[in-house]
């Protein structure tokens, strides 16, 4: 694999920035354009999954090892589900981002939003992921013309 | 007009693509149509101004799902078995399940009726208050964050226990198989 594919492996190399850095942007804009947690987990996950197609699942297990992975999919619920519990412990009813700034109610919603969206974010990229790892890694390595 | 002509054109690509998809035996093929099915299908959703779903179902459907069945694809086979039985009966019931389908769309109401119960209730509510209440232009996100904080949490969890049942099933195999080889080894 390692001789061929070149052109592949430079545009990727060279892609792999980009997508993350557009999942970035899909993350934290969704409040003013159309994207959010759901939308940048996925493409987060592309990227790595991008890179793990070409390089191989060993080159990107180095990047991002699956024991991360399996984390990952956990602490997405855990943020999501932690600020409606925070917001219980600030005197309020679960997920009422008001709570946050109670003087001025809209200000807490765009926290609640961005920690829940990033929980959403979080836990899609890692099932992804781990999704893509799990397949891959059962995968017998495959020759151009198998297809 | 244009609108028309778009969505015509969009759903005679849509009908074609699926015919592909049955007429092919190649796994493949099927595969690879299945993401431009996905693809069409998120065009349709931004002629309905619905860019929030348009831009997951590209992502989703056309990405990520053409990603993994190309995965299962290579652990599984490359091509459709060919069929050994007359295909009348598949058909009798795919046409049944389709009439009955489209004879439950009569009652609903039609595309953009200001007087659908889903536009009378809910749906003026969150778009007249949601600026002043959660202050996000983007109202798409402050219902899908905040009015329906719950719901997406649901979703959430959801996406979480597919994803942990997808991880069982897969290690667990190799687990077993292992397990297998090291028994027959002993004896």
């Amino acid at each position: 694999m390692k001789e061929h594919h070149l052109i592949l492996r430079v545009v990727t190399k060279s892609l792999v920035g980009t997508i993350i850095l557009f999942a970035f942007y899909v993350q934290f804009h969704g409040d003013f354009s159309p994207g959010g947690g759901f939308q940048a987990g996925v493409i987060m996950a592309v990227a790595f999954i991008l890179y793990g197609i070409v390089f191989g699942l060993h080159e990107v297990q180095r990047v991002l090892p699956a024991w991360v992975v399996h984390k990952l999919v956990a602490l997405g619920v855990l943020v999501y589900a932690g600020t409606g519990i925070w917001n219980m412990f600030l005197g309020y009813e679960f997920l009422h981002y008001g709570s946050f700034t109670p003087d001025h109610m809209s200000h807490g919603q765009h926290s609640g939003i961005l920690y829940v969206e990033a929980g959403v974010g979080i836990t899609v990229t890692g099932v992804m992921v781990a999704i893509y790892y799990a397949f891959a890694g059962r995968t017998p390595r495959l020759g151009n013309d198998d297809w | 007009m244009t609108e028309t002509i778009v969505n015509f054109i969009l759903f005679s690509m849509l009908v074609i693509t699926a015919f592909a998809i049955v007429r092919q035996d190649r796994l493949f093929t099927v595969v690879m149509l299945a993401s431009v099915f996905s693809l069409l299908t998120a065009m349709l959703f931004i002629a309905l101004d619905a860019v929030d779903v348009a831009f997951t179902e590209a992502a989703v459907g056309a990405g990520i799902s053409t990603v993994l069945m190309l995965g299962t694809i290579a652990l599984t086979a490359r091509g459709a078995k060919p069929a050994s039985r007359p295909q009348t009966l598949p058909l009798l019931v795919v046409l049944v399940t389709g009439a009955g389908l489209v004879y439950g769309t009569l009652d609903m109401p039609n595309f953009g009726d200001p007087n659908a119960p889903a536009s009378v209730h809910l749906s003026p509510h969150y778009l007249t208050n949601s600026i002043e209440e959660i202050d996000v232009p983007n109202v798409v996100t402050s219902i899908l964050a905040s009015y329906r904080g719950f719901d997406t949490l649901g979703e959430t969890a959801v996406v979480f226990a597919a994803g942990i049942g997808v991880l069982m099933i897969l290690s667990g195999l190799r687990h077993r198989r292992r397990k297998d080889e090291e028994e027959e080894e002993d004896a």
